[in-house]
């Protein structure tokens, strides 16, 4: 039997699944990121700051030179911001909470432990680097992650969960392309690419050892196997919705919210593979395109609500 | 409460660090000012993180039974750019010596034609293979991966110390070392140009491949170790994982008809190119040890019909025992007619009765080593020893004067290393890697210094109580940088997507409670 559920808690699941997936991806990024900055001695780190900051969706401020710290400070500390880390695991908080009857206890402990514990782990980084922040991140997103996939009934809950999450995958897979094909003269290796993506040594299991940069956008990109790809994600989210609302017309897709997401998913699934470096900045606009649209759409159809409306009392 | 390096007392050799008390030396001045302000206990504290980081890794060893973090020093050891210049063109110079060497004696011998190395030194080594005659590699390489042992002795010189080109380990090391470092000490990485060490996993696969039999253009490359009980098990793993090959165990591995094929899943699948961590007496139980269990019968046979790459060769220990290193001078100037570039330490060949009888005289001022011992087994250093280990060793060497070589004692040189008391200076060596793949020789930059814990120890190896050092080449400063003005970066912002509610005033709800 398909009841619905409250549009409420449904939303607070999609941008559980969103934020959390925002702070394990900031945090892998920002690990490999960082990592190679200190490692590279040609490094220019202002200039890597920059780009870094701009694919994140930070304004970087102007005037003196960006370091590592500065970095960190914008997109692992600023509570304020949401594209950050802590901002992200904030308001996936704030979600849980009014979502607590839902989502399993063991979850929003989760969750709430980890916001409690960030300004200690925060402490410790700023003594002892940042990778014990960014690691600690990585490791509680998965603890939720497996948390959600124990205890979890795959009703829609869970669907709006996983639709959010996968759909910041394709959204962060792309901004993580971003910073090759927008900038390339500032571009980190490929194989940092990789690693801020948590797929180098997938990458290397099924490619071998040697990183050509064709093979990487495709990995990323096209991989029908790998979790984090775009089209796997894509392919994912598109499953959560039909699950949302199956479809019973005879041609064409009536869901708004799937169609951005089923035509981006068929125009990477059948993209030339010889020539996707050239076509690379297309595709990644397309692609931020989509993630807008389905989500908004997902939000217009899903997530309706009335905007609280102010009474005006009529003079007499 | 006193800073670093205020107690710092130098011992009677070399300090890397230090050209006087207080006065660090060019390459290390950016080091010093940023570690001097920090007090002991911070240095602990960063100490336990490095340990941490490497025990949750699986950097460890065992020993006594207990699985220990291999000793990661905090300080790490610095070489300039100029003088790692001349390392890499000296072992470079060496590796190709060696190789010309290798090839002439698994081949035409005229080395010993022309008189420069007897040929009875070959014939009554322990690792001369006579199964190894006649197999030609195909892109003429043997020694594919060699760690040539440095020392700097106590004018600052470095010496070559021996030279491995059997199974050289130690490289993982050297890569999760950099990777500790960076993540435990970020602060020192901000202020120094340190060459990377990422690149070593792609140029070994490079290598690898290039070593395939003729014809195969996309070689199938594996990693071939004696099993998880071996020392070194962690180090194959880290490599088979880092170049995305198979590591397999003698028993995956199948041969007949000369050709090694690997059981998988999708059936059999031909391998070309092996680079094996076995010894050369455990590798084909039908030509070497027949009780050898982790070896492949037929390897041997599937090499000499050129349907396998072996890398490194079978028989390269002929090369680096400690008795040839006394030639290497000579072959240098033989293969190659240049002058070596590093010397050897002074050493004594025991091949005539006057030089025994002098070496048996002043027993205590000679390090006696044996020509094919490895990991610093049964080395004799005089001027420490008792009157009963000097008495063992007389009676040994005088039984099998072939079996020894005797050098005059170097004081390694040292460097500050964090132990129990503080910051005290601790004896280190060097060992680069070098891979050739057939055009070149390329040198990873740094390689493995060990340093020897035990105050006074001259023995580094980890089985001695030996720890590490992250060992950082400082980019030339002189190469040109590409400065790039920041304001190229005019890169768009790609705004993020946030949650309606989240952007919500808070405010109504929170009077709602009575």
């Amino acid at each position: 039997m398909r009841t619905g559920m409250l549009s409420r808690i449904a939303e607070s699941l999609f941008w559980i699944g969103r934020y959390i997936e925002r702070a394990d991806d900031t945090a892998r990024i920002l690990d490999a990121f960082l990592g190679r900055l200190l490692e590279d001695p040609w490094a220019d780190e202002d200039g890597a700051c920059r780009a870094l900051l701009a694919i994140l969706g930070t304004g970087a401020p102007g005037g003196s030179r960006l370091a590592a710290g500065d970095v960190m400070e914008l997109l692992g500390f600023d509570q304020n911001n949401p594209s950050s880390i802590t901002g992200a695991l904030a308001a996936a908080r704030e979600n849980a909470r009014g979502a607590r009857e839902t989502i399993s206890a063991e979850m929003w402990e989760c969750l709430n432990i980890t916001w409690h514990a960030l300004p200690a782990r925060r402490k410790t980084a700023e003594r002892l680097g940042p990778n014990l922040f960014l690691g600690f991140v990585r490791e509680r997103a998965a603890v939720l992650a497996g948390l959600a996939e124990s205890t979890m009934s795959r009703d829609d809950g869970w669907r709006f969960l996983i639709l959010g999450r996968s759909l910041e995958r394709v959204d962060m897979a792309s901004r993580l392309l971003s910073i090759q094909a927008l900038t390339p003269e500032h571009a980190p290796e490929w194989r940092t690419v990789l690693r801020a993506c948590g797929a180098d040594e997938s990458f290397l299991r099924t490619h071998g050892g040697q990183v050509i940069p064709q093979r990487v956008a495709e990995f990323l990109l096209l991989d029908r196997l790998f979790p984090r790809s775009a089209l796997h994600a894509l392919t994912t989210a598109e499953e959560c919705l039909r699950a949302l609302a199956p479809a019973t017309e005879r041609a064409g897709v009536a869901d708004a919210a799937r169609r951005p997401i089923g035509q981006m998913r068929t125009r990477l699934e059948y993209a030339d593979t010889a020539t996707l470096l050239e076509e690379l900045p297309a595709h990644l606009r397309t692609l931020q395109r989509a993630c807008a649209t389905a989500s908004a759409a997902i939000t217009a159809r899903y997530f309706e609500q009335t905007t609280a409306v102010t009474w005006a009392h009529e003079g007499v | 409460m006193a800073d670093v390096f205020d107690e710092y007392s130098m011992a009677e050799a070399w300090d890397e660090m230090f050209a006087a008390p207080g006065d660090p030396r060019p390459a290390y001045r950016s080091l010093f000012s940023t570690l001097q302000p920090l007090s002991g206990t911070d240095l602990r504290v960063r100490a336990d993180q490095l340990a941490r980081v490497f025990t949750d890794r699986g950097v460890t060893f065992a020993y006594a039974g207990e699985e220990r973090p291999f000793p990661l020093d905090l300080i790490p050891r610095i070489i300039s750019a100029a003088e790692w210049d001349l390392v890499t063109r000296a072992v470079r110079q060496r590796v190709i010596a060696l190789e010309r060497f290798l090839a002439d004696v698994y081949g035409p011998g005229e080395v010993f034609a022309d008189g420069v190395v007897p040929r009875r030194l070959i014939t009554t080594s322990a690792h001369f293979a006579r199964e190894a005659v006649g197999i030609e590699p195909a892109n003429g390489v043997r020694v594919h991966i060699s760690g040539v042992d440095l020392i700097r002795d106590e004018e600052g010189r470095f010496r070559v110390l021996e030279d491995n080109l059997r199974i050289p380990s130690g490289v993982s090391y050297v890569i999760e070392n950099r990777r500790a470092m960076t993540q435990t000490l970020p602060n020192l990485f901000t202020e120094a140009r340190v060459m990377p060490v990422d690149d070593y996993p792609a140029r070994l696969l490079h290598a690898l491949r290039a070593a395939a039999p003729e014809g195969i253009t996309d070689p199938c490359v594996v990693v071939l170790t004696p099993g998880v009980y071996n020392a070194a098990y962690f180090e194959h793993a880290l490599l088979a994982r880092l170049m995305g090959v198979e590591l397999v165990e003698g028993r995956d591995l199948v041969c007949s008809n000369n050709v090694v094929r690997m059981r998988t899943t999708q059936g059999e699948r031909p391998v070309h190119v092996i680079y094996r961590r076995v010894d050369d007496d455990f590798l084909d139980p039908l030509h070497f040890r027949p009780d050898s269990v982790i070896g492949i019968p037929g390897i041997v046979n599937a090499a000499r019909a050129g349907n396998v790459a072996l890398a490194n060769a079978i028989g390269n220990g002929v090369a680096d025992d400690k008795l040839l290193y006394t030639y290497v001078p000579d072959l240098i100037r033989y293969y190659l007619h240049e002058e070596p570039l590093l010397s050897n330490v002074e050493t004594h060949r025991l091949d005539n009765d006057d030089v025994v009888a002098h070496v048996l005289d002043k027993l205590d001022t000679f390090v006696l080593k044996p020509v094919d011992g490895a990991g610093g087994k049964g080395i004799v250093i005089g001027p420490k020893a008792d009157e009963d280990e000097l008495a063992t060793v007389r009676a040994a060497i005088t039984a099998d004067p072939r079996g020894w070589i005797a050098q005059r004692p170097v004081a390694l040189s040292t460097s500050p290393t964090l132990v129990d008391q503080g910051v005290a200076p601790r004896h280190i060596d060097l060992r680069p890697f070098a891979i050739n793949d057939g055009d070149d020789v390329w040198l990873l930059p740094g390689g493995l210094t060990r340093v020897a814990l035990p105050e006074g120890a001259l023995v580094v190896n980890s089985s001695q109580g030996g720890g590490s050092k992250d060992t950082w080449v400082l980019a030339d400063e002189q190469a040109p940088l590409a400065v790039r003005p920041s304001a190229a970066y005019a890169v768009d912002v790609i705004p993020y997507d946030v949650g309606i509610r989240d952007a919500g005033p808070a405010s109504q709800m929170e009077g709602q409670q009575q």
